[in-house]
């Protein structure tokens, strides 16, 4: 616990933090975290408190499936729909809802949907089911699709004919450019999430944070990583400094994990992909590229376009995913949207900005 | 050879009988279960009375530090002492899966019997179902009990600060049960805390410590058990997170797992209101108990009529503990 310890300790913490308000003063910092295990470990550790208030620490799209959009959904209800077909996704995607349906409720209904932990007990799942078809929900940052990567490697080595992939993974680099180009955000700076970065590497920013002209530092998930991550954005806010700085070297290099982006780059090309809440961001879904695109879900199924508008529910999610208003906000909240019975994906996860501030405040 | 349970033991005829007769009642062995009447007839002292009754399906039905047997006796046990209530009678009713393995409902049985006659509860009445493969998994026990109130307590008599206390380690349970249903590796540093707390309790109201309510943090851990507390009382309550003991090897689990201890099951710990100036006491008390050697208060009763948990966190910030939303860990007792 060495690695925990050291980085919690209230003395520490509580020095960090009186920098913090020292160097901010009276002004305004507007702070985005893109990672759900950031959005929760700062509302767990109550962060918040221990900062003055014109810090603002404002939760972007950081949780897989808060971002996953509804017509991605939809599609993994009709799938799910189909006699002969099984679905294994990660536990949080059963509570999504779309269209007031989830894939927990469709299970109560008598489909076949396995929660699984790890992309690779898919291929135990299909080994055992031999005569349905196994659909893989694939979501999440470049933190899952590597996993996913490797599932596509061996269903095509050991020729699993019943194994399809449905990739809704996404980019953040991507995402970090669309959020840094709004205006209305007035951002100054990003924690850059601590575990995409091992795969990315600080160089995986590089381009962006450079057009984009913000502080951005790669962040761990302990107290004193994110009170120190956010120290340096606001000294070098105040010198109108644009910094790319690696504040989680224990565990991020600065190319990443080698093996794994070349993985990322023989298994899926990137393409235009629908965010919920962010809508279509150029380049910035993962899709199966040949010739692993035999094993995709899209082709198999026929599955139309992923267009369409989400959330008609009154959910205000977008406004939530953009960090342009705080959950309580929404008319919803905490009301007919609680984490038992979620209207919106935000309300879903541990990690997502609407269930973090539920427990929490 | 295996001997296994088949649909006919719960049949009501012969097989049912033998199985009644030599298992459970050679187990429980009492003068009431002796008579094998539909009923038995027992005598109560004048008093006031509390009764619970609470249904087990743990999954799997033995864990490191306990099965489910000792579990449906301690539970139940636990339930009466919060209430301040001295366990007198128990009755225990199993669901049994077709199948079942006769040895390993003998070992729950077994330890079912040790706990009970370690507690001085008789099992006085019982009643067995077996239902056929699938339609349940291996054996569902229902315990009842009831036990004479030595104190009347209630959420109404907390006050502005009283301190909470707990009498060791949190999350010890949940975290066993999880591990022994993932097969991990770790099993023995992650043992249950499942334990029969009347003696504690009892040992606490002998000394005469101001001792105002009491709850058993059991599903939804210390969170849940908090929350309960601060809305039935209206008060808030502020929890040090510092002060509320875990040992390593949970907490280390909890990290890799991304589990939140708070909200993690125990079934061997109880929350404590303690009059303030009674706190100190009640705690050295509890620490010359062997099993609660790492008793430490963990917070106190605010002024503010707000009924919310607020926690210190270990960083030194602080926030709303609320009431955990969902199931983490289904079937966990």
């Amino acid at each position: 616990m060495k690695y925990v310890d050291d980085f919690r300790g209230s003395r520490a913490c509580l020095a960090m933090a009186r920098r913090i308000n020292a160097a901010a003063g009276d002004r305004e910092y507007r702070i985005m975290e893109v990672c759900g295990t950031h959005t929760a470990a700062i509302r767990r550790f109550g962060i918040p408190s221990m900062l003055s208030g014109g810090i603002r620490l404002i939760s972007g799209p950081g949780c897989p499936v808060c971002v996953t959009s509804d017509a991605y959904l939809r599609n993994a209800f009709r799938m799910a729909a189909q006699k002969n077909v099984t679905i294994a996704t990660y536990p949080d995607m059963l509570r999504v809802p779309a269209g007031g349906e989830s894939l927990q409720d469709l299970r109560a209904r008598g489909a076949d949907i396995r929660p699984v932990n790890s992309a690779l007990e898919v291929l135990e799942i299909a080994g055992k089911l031999k005569d349905r078809m196994v659909v893989f929900l694939a979501v999440g940052f470049e933190t899952t699709a590597p996993a996913t990567g490797i599932l596509a490697q061996r269903a095509r080595q050991e020729r699993i004919r019943n194994l399809k992939i449905y990739s809704a993974h996404k980019t953040i680099p991507a995402a970090l450019l669309n959020l840094g180009k709004d205006k209305t955000l007035c951002l100054d700076g990003f924690l850059l999430p601590g575990h995409v970065s091992v795969v990315i590497g600080v160089h995986g920013y590089r381009q962006v944070m450079r057009s984009l002209r913000l502080p951005g530092v790669v962040t761990g998930f302990e107290p004193l990583d994110i009170l120190s991550a956010i120290a340096a954005i606001v000294d070098a806010a105040n010198h109108h400094k644009t910094i790319l700085e690696n504040g989680y070297g224990r565990v991020v290099r600065e190319g990443g994990n080698v093996k794994a982006r070349s993985l990322l780059r023989e298994v899926f090309v990137s393409k235009d992909s629908l965010w919920r809440g962010l809508g279509l961001i150029p380049n910035s879904g993962l899709f199966l590229r040949k010739p692993y695109d035999s094993l995709d879900a899209r082709r198999a199924f026929g599955l139309k376009e992923e267009g369409g508008r989400d959330a008609r529910n009154g959910c205000l999610c977008a406004g939530v995913l953009t960090g342009k208003i705080e959950p309580s906000a929404c008319r919803h909240f905490g009301r007919q949207c609680t984490p038992r019975k979620p209207l919106g994906p935000c309300m879903v996860s541990r990690e997502g900005t609407c269930r973090a501030f539920f427990e929490t405040s | 050879m295996t001997e296994y349970i088949s649909l006919s033991h719960g049949s009501g005829g012969a097989l049912t009988q033998k199985l009644i007769r030599e298992i459970f009642a050679a187990a429980f062995d009492n003068a009431y279960l002796r008579k094998l009447d539909d009923a038995s007839v027992v005598t109560l002292a004048r008093g006031r009375y509390a009764m619970t009754t609470d249904s087990f399906v743990v999954d799997p039905i033995v864990f490191p530090g306990g099965d489910i047997g000792k579990l449906a006796v301690c539970g139940t046990v636990n339930d009466l002492a919060s209430c301040a209530a001295e366990p007198g009678y128990l009755s225990a009713s199993f669901v049994i899966e077709e199948g079942l393995s006769l040895d390993v409902l003998k070992s729950v049985v077994s330890s079912m019997a040790r706990e009970a006659r370690h507690q001085h509860v008789p099992i006085v009445t019982g009643d067995t179902k077996v239902v056929p493969r699938g339609k349940a998994d291996k054996l569902f026990i229902n315990t009842t009990g009831i036990g004479l109130v030595h104190k009347s307590l209630e959420a109404k008599m907390i006050r502005p600060g009283d301190r909470i206390l707990i009498n060791g380690p949190m999350a010890q349970h949940g975290l066993s049960v999880l591990a022994a249903r993932q097969g991990f590796e770790s099993e023995e540093a992650l043992k249950s805390d499942c334990k029969s707390l009347w003696a504690i309790v009892k040992l606490l109201l002998q000394e005469h410590v101001d001792v105002r309510f009491m709850r058993d943090p059991t599903r939804g851990g210390v969170s849940a058990a908090a929350n309960e507390i601060a809305q039935s009382s209206g008060f808030s309550l502020a929890l040090i997170e510092n002060k509320i003991p875990i040992t390593a090897s949970c907490k280390s689990f909890c990290e890799i797992l991304g589990l939140e201890p708070l909200d993690i099951a125990n079934e061997g710990k109880m929350l404590f209101i303690i009059g303030e100036k009674d706190a100190l006491r009640a705690l050295r008390i509890l620490k010359a108990v062997p099993s609660c050697r790492r008793a430490s208060v963990i917070g106190e009763v605010l002024p503010e009529r707000r009924a919310k948990v607020y926690l210190k966190t270990v960083a030194g910030g602080s926030r709303v503990l609320g009431m955990p939303v969902t199931e983490a860990l289904p079937r966990i007792c």
